[in-house]
């Protein structure tokens, strides 16, 4: 174990890793309250393979990749939040929208012959988290902590009842819109380390476990995000342990086994 | 002077005129039923008052110093409500947010007035409670006790009984009565004539993109088995 900890001290990629995975966990678990309990846990999923379509276009064109993946993701989110269910139900449109994405993002890849670094958007990688990556990690995770924190009552009225809060007079849509833009970017920074196949999962099961147990939109808040946190240490240092083991796995399937430990906590109070 | 005034308020649903110009007024601590088939427009119109629908023509005019974020809304209970994982106190107080500016921390004044919502409504001792795991009566009487501390002038209620059995939905309309003899101003969305009759003091009948009545609730019956829209409003 202390020589783990060395490496993390060591060597940068480690270090870099270890920070952005648990600004990442914290903006991902977070944001994932809001998305399970709007009935949205497949965006994550559906906005990772449109940010692997638009890494790939940035990569057989030559443009940097998180210049293009960023805005594309983050229109994607807010359409996707925003058109969600009027012309076609949610669940759909991100299958029609993500299936899309992904076939332009493998089409262009085959065309160009390049595979460049695209096994390591679909898996997810300890080396691939860049210095740049590091910082908008540190900056994202002061948007959504400053966000969530001044908006909190506003975004609960939201999550809990749109018609109730458009009533009051609050602005739906642009609170809808900032929480998209705020997804996108988590997904697209979090595709590095998780994966565009398992970068949902840091989403969705921190906000689904903490709801086995508590029942207070706070508390579940909370709690997500010490979830996802202890989800992410166990998965990183699994990934040291067994040299090879790909992180986004390790830490979903650590995810799975507290989501399962949490489920039958649950069972047995009741 | 009213509270509400609709001037030749004209509305559609999903591209279907279902309102042409409706003109009516709502006085100050009246209770009125809003009635009609599915599809009369009963909702979109309470959408309009809010403000959450817009109007294809016409004008709401709110008096008596009332604003449009002032309004007391007890919407239906959605699909996504059933499993929120929220406290009671949560749910409640968010029925101040209209009261907060851009930075929504509720302080003591808010605390007190959601307290009092609660003890008014007999679910202060729930307050602690998971709000998903209370009963279908218990839950929509959150609900209202989130709308009272939107507003103290008027409520507006979409089928507040509508999931409720007979004894939890015959406590409801007492609840609101007593809302009302208090100088509430209700407008409620009902499908049930006979307990809008028994209640309300207007009924409001919408049909035909029109109101086929609206006045007294004691001369309602007579004028609709006259019209001959008594059945279609049951």
């Amino acid at each position: 174990m202390s020589e783990i900890i060395n490496a993390i001290f060591t060597y940068g990629f480690l270090s870099r890793a270890l920070i952005v995975g648990l600004l990442i966990s914290v903006c991902a678990a977070v944001l994932g309250v809001i998305l399970v309990l709007k009935r949205y846990s497949m965006i994550g999923d559906g906005l990772s393979h449109i940010s692997f379509g638009a890494l790939a276009f940035a990569s057989v064109m030559g443009f940097a990749p998180l210049s293009v993946a960023l805005p594309v993701v983050a229109a994607a989110a807010v359409l996707l939040l925003r058109l969600g269910g009027k012309k076609i139900k949610g669940d759909s449109l991100i299958a029609i929208i993500s299936g899309s994405a992904l076939a332009i993002g493998i089409m262009l890849i085959s065309y160009s012959g390049t595979s460049a670094d695209m096994n390591s958007y679909l898996i997810g990688s300890l080396y691939a988290i860049s210095k740049n990556d590091m910082a908008m990690a540190i900056v994202l995770c002061m948007c959504v902590m400053i966000v969530f924190t001044l908006l909190y009552n506003r975004i609960f009225c939201i999550t809990f009842d749109e018609d109730f809060a458009s009533a009051t007079g609050i602005k739906v849509n642009l609170y809808n819109t900032i929480v998209a833009v705020l997804i996108a970017v988590t997904v697209v920074l979090g595709m590095r380390l998780m994966g565009a196949l398992l970068i949902s999962s840091l989403i969705v099961f921190p906000a689904l476990s903490a709801m086995r147990v508590f029942k207070s939109f706070m508390a579940v808040t909370i709690s997500a995000a010490c979830i996802s946190v202890i989800s992410f240490l166990a998965g990183f240092f699994l990934t040291l342990l067994w040299d090879g083991m790909p992180t986004g796995a390790c830490i979903t399937l650590v995810n799975l086994i507290i989501f399962i430990g949490l489920s039958i906590a649950e069972k047995v109070r009741k | 002077m009213a509270i509400i005034e609709l001037k030749n308020v004209t509305m559609s649903y999903e591209g279907s005129r279902v309102i042409n110009e409706l003109s009516i007024s709502i006085n100050k601590g009246d209770y009125v039923c809003v009635v009609g088939e599915n599809g009369s427009g009963k909702t979109t119109l309470i959408k309009g008052l809010l403000g959450l629908k817009a109007l294809d023509g016409g004008e709401i005019i709110f008096g008596e110093g009332l604003r449009k974020n002032e309004i007391g809304y007890l919407p239906q209970q959605s699909e996504m409500q059933r499993d929120f994982p929220a406290s009671v106190k949560e749910v409640v107080r968010s029925g101040r947010i209209n009261r907060k500016g851009i930075l929504a921390f509720f302080g003591a004044k808010d605390r007190k007035i959601c307290d009092n919502a609660m003890k008014k409504l007999e679910i202060d001792h729930l307050a602690h409670k998971c709000y998903h795991e209370l009963s279908g009566g218990q839950q929509q009487k959150v609900l209202l006790a989130r709308a009272i501390c939107a507003s103290e002038h008027l409520l507006i209620l979409d089928e507040p009984a509508s999931s409720l059995d007979v004894g939890a939905a015959d406590e409801m309309y007492e609840v609101i009565n007593k809302l009302h003899d208090e100088g509430m101003t209700i407008i409620m969305i009902s499908h049930d004539i006979e307990k809008a009759l028994t209640w309300a003091d207007y009924v409001l009948h919408l049909g035909n993109q029109k109101a086929l009545y609206y006045g007294r609730s004691k001369d309602y019956k007579a004028r609709a088995i006259e019209g001959g829209f008594w059945e279609r409003g049951k």
